[in-house]
């Protein structure tokens, strides 16, 4: 009973994780643009939903799309104004120019909504257990778990099967040559860097019940982001889930068999795999 | 020539440098001069403006306790028009902007030589407290610790007096408490850093010296997004309660969300806390998965007394009404309260040596209940509250149903 | 006469240059923390902590802006070098010299053994791991808490007097001295790091890694000795920030201190020596006065400064200015021609 518990609470902690950075795998590991405001765009997620639901009266999952959506438009502006700029930047410029955007997010979300917590009302039928044989599991977790396989044979069947995901694979891997094919490079990229915040943008959002949502968020778990990102391979769906769910089990399991530990494990365990892999678990970028 | 090669960087950047300077210059010129006037007395002129100089977060992760500590000095002020005893009161209002003892050292410096305060107060957070206490002694003046929960800073000058609480002063009663209504066993979880380990503790002390056994414990990190494996050890370890202390927010939502959802109270395991878990700012926003958690803690929003309403009105007043009072608001409120009674007995007369002395054995008709300030140690003692978390027609509240007279900080 | 003034002024520009000493410049730009003294008798605890905060940003440069590592955990060694010289005052070595020593010490041992991990990664994972480090480091300090003091610190350092006569007292004055003086020897020191054949190395690994063991330099051991030596200066900066303010807590190893040295050192210009200096001292500048003026949105402006410089002003302060001096340097040599002592190669 206890290790089954481990192992579904491993899962249910790695697809959390897995959701809160597929975005920035989809922008990092596509355009090699550190976004380390990712988080930001998670909050304007989190936030659109909390007002949504307060001030609208949407029920939950009904902002899922919307936020989707949002997600994507604030994306898509963003990119033509201001990340089109950083494609051929360095490194620290990228990490600079998303950090000063961090800071002006977290100033915005203090100002509108204050330091508080903001919470949602979930429907009733995500809330307490599911008996899984025999076990306890809980039902915002399945959900999420659920969300999580959805997004990712989705994401993977659309880049590996549709014409667009060619596209974005070979702009991807030579953006010179695609364009000489006739590969609209920039509007790809547009798309990209547009689905890559609306997921963030949906992960924020799926991550208030969990997560909680305060202006602060964004650095807060600026760590978590990279890390997935990082060990799992930037660029790759299945490298960021399996990144995801690597640190997930073994954060969870640390904790529960040897919680001395506690924290040093996820730290401990990036160094270790990053040194291994340099390019992450099923990196495509060296 | 030469002198036109030097144009350029390097003179661009004296010129910057030196105008950042002049600038900063030309601020402390228009600021008071620091005349060295603080221990002679003006020439009977009437009553003198009183500065008290306030150290506080406002930006940053805790702003939002910035933002109490000085609803609650101003609300005292609004109650009596901004003076006291015929003195103006100044407040030189200054942002830590979070745990930064050094960013705390430089603006009490600068408050104790440039500005001439009277009283240092405010100190949220206990590093930037720890750093500052120095400087009161180095200095003579008194600083009024209006929040941070540490035992110890109140040993670290003889110039330092607290108006706030002290962990171990709300720990122990929740053992006695616990130790004395049916619970056995209990399983303690707290977060991994000074507090924490503090809470724990003293409840583990308290609560075994009543007869109870403490199962197990465990120390979850500051930044824990997941409680879940911790949650599976205490079913484990089936205890009767879990004693939890979380920073108040998003960890204390996430681990009672977390308590609901695996259905522990189903089983018959209640949740015990400090109630910095359940404090009245973030209460609301916790909602359902809060109700019927006990906590001991020396301030709810819900306390019935008309010192508190008169508290609760004018907090309301001075700060737009959106949020609600919590335990930092009435410290600041008291810690200004006790600094008035040191005006209205010293006036002119005011200096460190002299408003220490009044300070100790002070006692307050406080918002929270009775307070008095202990002589020896220069800590406070109150009433401390066993209160249940309840749904109420306007919200969530602490309800007090039980309580402890005259705590002392144990240990001291 | 006049002819032997200028000609000696040259020689002293030309050997300076090379490195072999302070030139007229530094000279005078060293002049104005001793102008700060005396102009500014009250505050002298923010010039203490830009010099500080200045001194930390140098030791990144080197790594960042001479070798090409961006650190996102430097803070570490910061971190390492102030709880080291906090806890031999607490326990009873409480000579300051010393101290700033066995910090340097335990700070370059630190950075030493981290530094294999470091220079083996490239772009991104090294970034992470630089930052994986710096979080390691803290959790160890706040779990030894007995050692460290965990949250609540270390306090109640009591530094004996500097040089047996000068006591650390409230107004600041010999804190700011030593200080500067450390700032100085900091400076030199790293002056002459990066003016000698190592510095050009490293400068050349920073351009193009790949080329330079064509040129028989062993890249992985100047970037170790350079990561090792940055570590060393950033635990002295630690060190002084630890008996100044006579307080150490676990934010000296944190993430934000890290954050924070990046962007005053991008802010001043990286690459040269003196944008950490300009740097840390505008930033401090800036958050003294915005937190004062808008304490809850200090944090808004300066995202936005961040994002204008990442932006449009990529070599920072320094780096505009550089343009400045090569649009007025272009009018101006445009009507006359250049002596022999203003050849290329001569530049600082």
């Amino acid at each position: 009973m206890g290790i089954l518990g481990v192992v579904f609470d491993g899962i249910a902690y790695g697809s959390l994780l897995f959701l809160i950075s597929v975005g920035l795998s989809v922008t990092l590991g596509l355009m090699n643009v550190v976004n380390l405001a990712h988080g930001a765009f998670a909050m304007f997620g989190g936030y659109l939903s909390v007002w949504l639901t307060a001030s609208w009266g949407v029920p939950f999952l009904g902002t899922l799309p919307l936020v989707l959506g949002a997600g994507a438009i604030v994306g898509a502006v963003a990119e033509r104004l201001l990340y089109r700029r950083l494609y051929a930047a360095s490194h620290l410029d990228q990490v600079l120019f998303t950090i000063g955007l961090t800071f002006m997010a977290v100033a915005t979300a203090t100002f509108f909504w204050g330091p508080t917590q903001q919470r949602v009302a979930l429907p009733e039928f995500l809330r307490g257990q599911v008996e899984v044989f025999g076990l306890g599991l809980g039902a915002y977790r399945l959900f999420l778990v659920g969300i999580v396989i959805v997004i990712t044979l989705a994401l993977g069947a659309w880049i590996e099967h549709t014409r667009y995901g060619a596209q974005l694979r070979a702009a991807v891997d030579n953006p010179q040559v695609s364009a000489g094919l006739g590969i609209p490079v920039h509007r790809v990229f547009s798309a990209a860097f547009a689905l890559g915040s609306a997921l963030g943008a949906l992960g924020g959002a799926l991550g208030i019940e969990l997560l909680g949502l305060d202006p602060n968020f964004a650095f807060e778990y600026l760590v978590y982001f990279l890390l997935v990102v990082s060990v799992g391979g930037a660029g790759s769906m299945r490298g960021t889930a399996l990144g995801a769910l690597v640190l997930g089990l073994s954060d969870v399991a640390g904790k529960y068999y040897v919680p001395e530990l506690g924290g040093f494990i996820i730290y401990a365990l990036m160094i270790v795999l990053l040194s291994l892999f340099p390019a992450g678990l099923r990196g495509r970028r060296a | 020539m030469t002198a036109i090669r030097l144009c350029g960087s390097w003179w661009g950047a004296c010129l910057l440098f030196g105008s950042l300077l002049l600038g900063c210059r030309a601020k402390s010129t228009e600021a008071e001069p620091s005349a060295a006037a603080s221990s002679k007395a003006l020439p009977s002129a009437g009553p003198r403006s009183i500065k008290i100089g306030v150290l506080a977060p406002f930006s940053g992760p805790f702003a939002g306790a910035g933002k109490q500590v000085e609803g609650g000095i101003r609300a005292y002020l609004e109650q009596h028009g901004n003076k006291v005893a015929g003195h103006d009161i100044e407040l030189l209002i200054k942002d830590t902007t979070g745990v930064a003892p050094d960013v705390a050292k430089r603006h009490a410096q600068g408050l104790v030589l440039r500005d001439n305060v009277d009283f240092l107060a405010g100190f949220v957070l206990t590093p930037n407290a720890m750093a500052v206490a120095p400087i009161a002694t180095e200095a003579k003046k008194p600083m009024v610790v209006m929040n941070a929960a540490t035992s110890s800073i109140t040993t670290k000058s003889p110039y330092v007096v607290r108006t706030s609480f002290t962990l171990p002063q709300v720990s122990a009663p929740l053992a006695t408490w616990a130790a004395n209504n049916g619970i056995q066993s209990v399983y303690t979880l707290v977060s991994d850093y000074a507090p924490g380990a503090d809470a724990e503790a003293q409840f583990k002390k308290t609560f075994e010296a009543a007869g109870g056994k403490v199962t197990g414990s465990v120390r979850v990190p500051v930044q824990n997004p997941d409680f879940a494996p911790y949650i599976q050890r205490i079913k484990d370890a089936r205890p009767q309660a879990v004693f939890i202390f979380v920073p108040a927010g998003a960890q204390g939502s996430a681990f009672l969300k977390a308590f609901q959802e695996r259905g522990l109270a189903q089983q018959g395991i209640r949740v015990i806390a400090t109630g910095d878990v359940t404090e009245d700012q973030e209460l609301d926003a916790m909602g359902e998965a809060a109700l019927g958690v006990v906590t001991t803690h020396h301030y709810s929003a819900a306390h019935d007394s008309p010192a508190n309403s008169a508290f609760q009105a004018a907090f309301a007043k001075v700060s737009g009404g959106q949020v609600r009072p919590n335990f930092m608001a009435v410290g600041g409120y008291d810690g200004m309260a006790a600094i008035a009674r040191v005006i209205e007995k010293l006036g002119n007369d005011l200096d460190g040596d002299r408003a220490m002395e009044v300070f100790k054995g002070l006692e307050l008709d406080s918002p929270r209940g009775p307070l008095r300030i202990d002589p020896q140690t220069r800590d406070v003692i109150q009433t401390v509250y066993v209160r249940r978390v309840e749904k109420r027609a306007d919200g969530f509240f602490n309800v007090e149903f039980d309580r402890f007279l005259e705590q002392k900080d144990p240990g001291k | 006469m006049r002819g032997s003034v200028v000609r000696a002024w040259q020689r002293w520009r030309s050997r300076a240059a090379r490195g072999a000493l302070l030139g007229p410049l530094d000279v005078g730009l060293w002049t104005l923390p001793l102008a700060g003294y005396f102009v500014f008798p009250d505050y002298l605890v923010l010039g203490s902590q830009m010099l500080i905060a200045g001194l930390f940003a140098l030791s990144l440069d080197l790594c960042l802006g001479y070798a090409g590592v961006v650190s996102l955990g430097h803070a570490a060694f910061f971190g390492t070098g102030a709880y080291t010289a906090g806890l031999l005052a607490l326990h009873g070595w409480q000579e300051p010299l010393s101290g700033l020593a066995a910090a340097a010490g335990m700070a370059a041992l630190v950075g030493y053994s981290t530094s294999f991990l470091v220079v083996d990664a490239r772009g991104l994972s090294r970034l992470m791991v630089t930052l994986g480090i710096g979080l390691l480091l803290h959790e160890v300090a706040n779990r030894a808490s007995s050692v460290t003091g965990g949250t609540d610190g270390l306090s109640g350092l009591e530094p004996s007097a500097l040089l047996g006569h000068f006591r650390f007292e409230l107004s600041g004055k010999t804190a700011y001295v030593y200080c500067a003086g450390v700032g100085l020897s900091g400076f030199v020191l790293a002056r002459r790091v990066v003016q000698s054949p190592f510095g050009l190395a490293l400068r050349g690994v920073r351009e193009n890694a790949s080329r330079m063991p064509a040129l028989g330099v062993p890249v992985r051991r100047r970037l170790i000795a350079v990561y090792t030596l940055a570590a060393a200066l950033a635990g002295v900066a630690g060190a002084l920030s630890a008996q100044t303010t006579a307080f150490v807590g676990l934010e000296s190893l944190g993430f934000e201190r890290s954050a924070s040295v990046l962007i005053m050192l991008v802010l001043g210009g990286t690459g040269r020596l003196y944008g950490a200096w300009l740097g840390s001292c505008a930033f401090l500048l800036l958050q003294q006065l915005l937190s004062e003026q808008s304490p809850a949105f200090w944090q808004f402006w300066l995202g936005l400064l961040v994002v204008g410089i990442s932006l449009f002003a990529r070599g920072g302060l320094l780096g505009v200015f550089a343009q400045l001096r090569a649009a007025l340097g272009a009018r101006r040599s445009r009507r006359r021609p250049p002596t022999s002592a203003e050849a290329p190669g001569h530049g600082a």
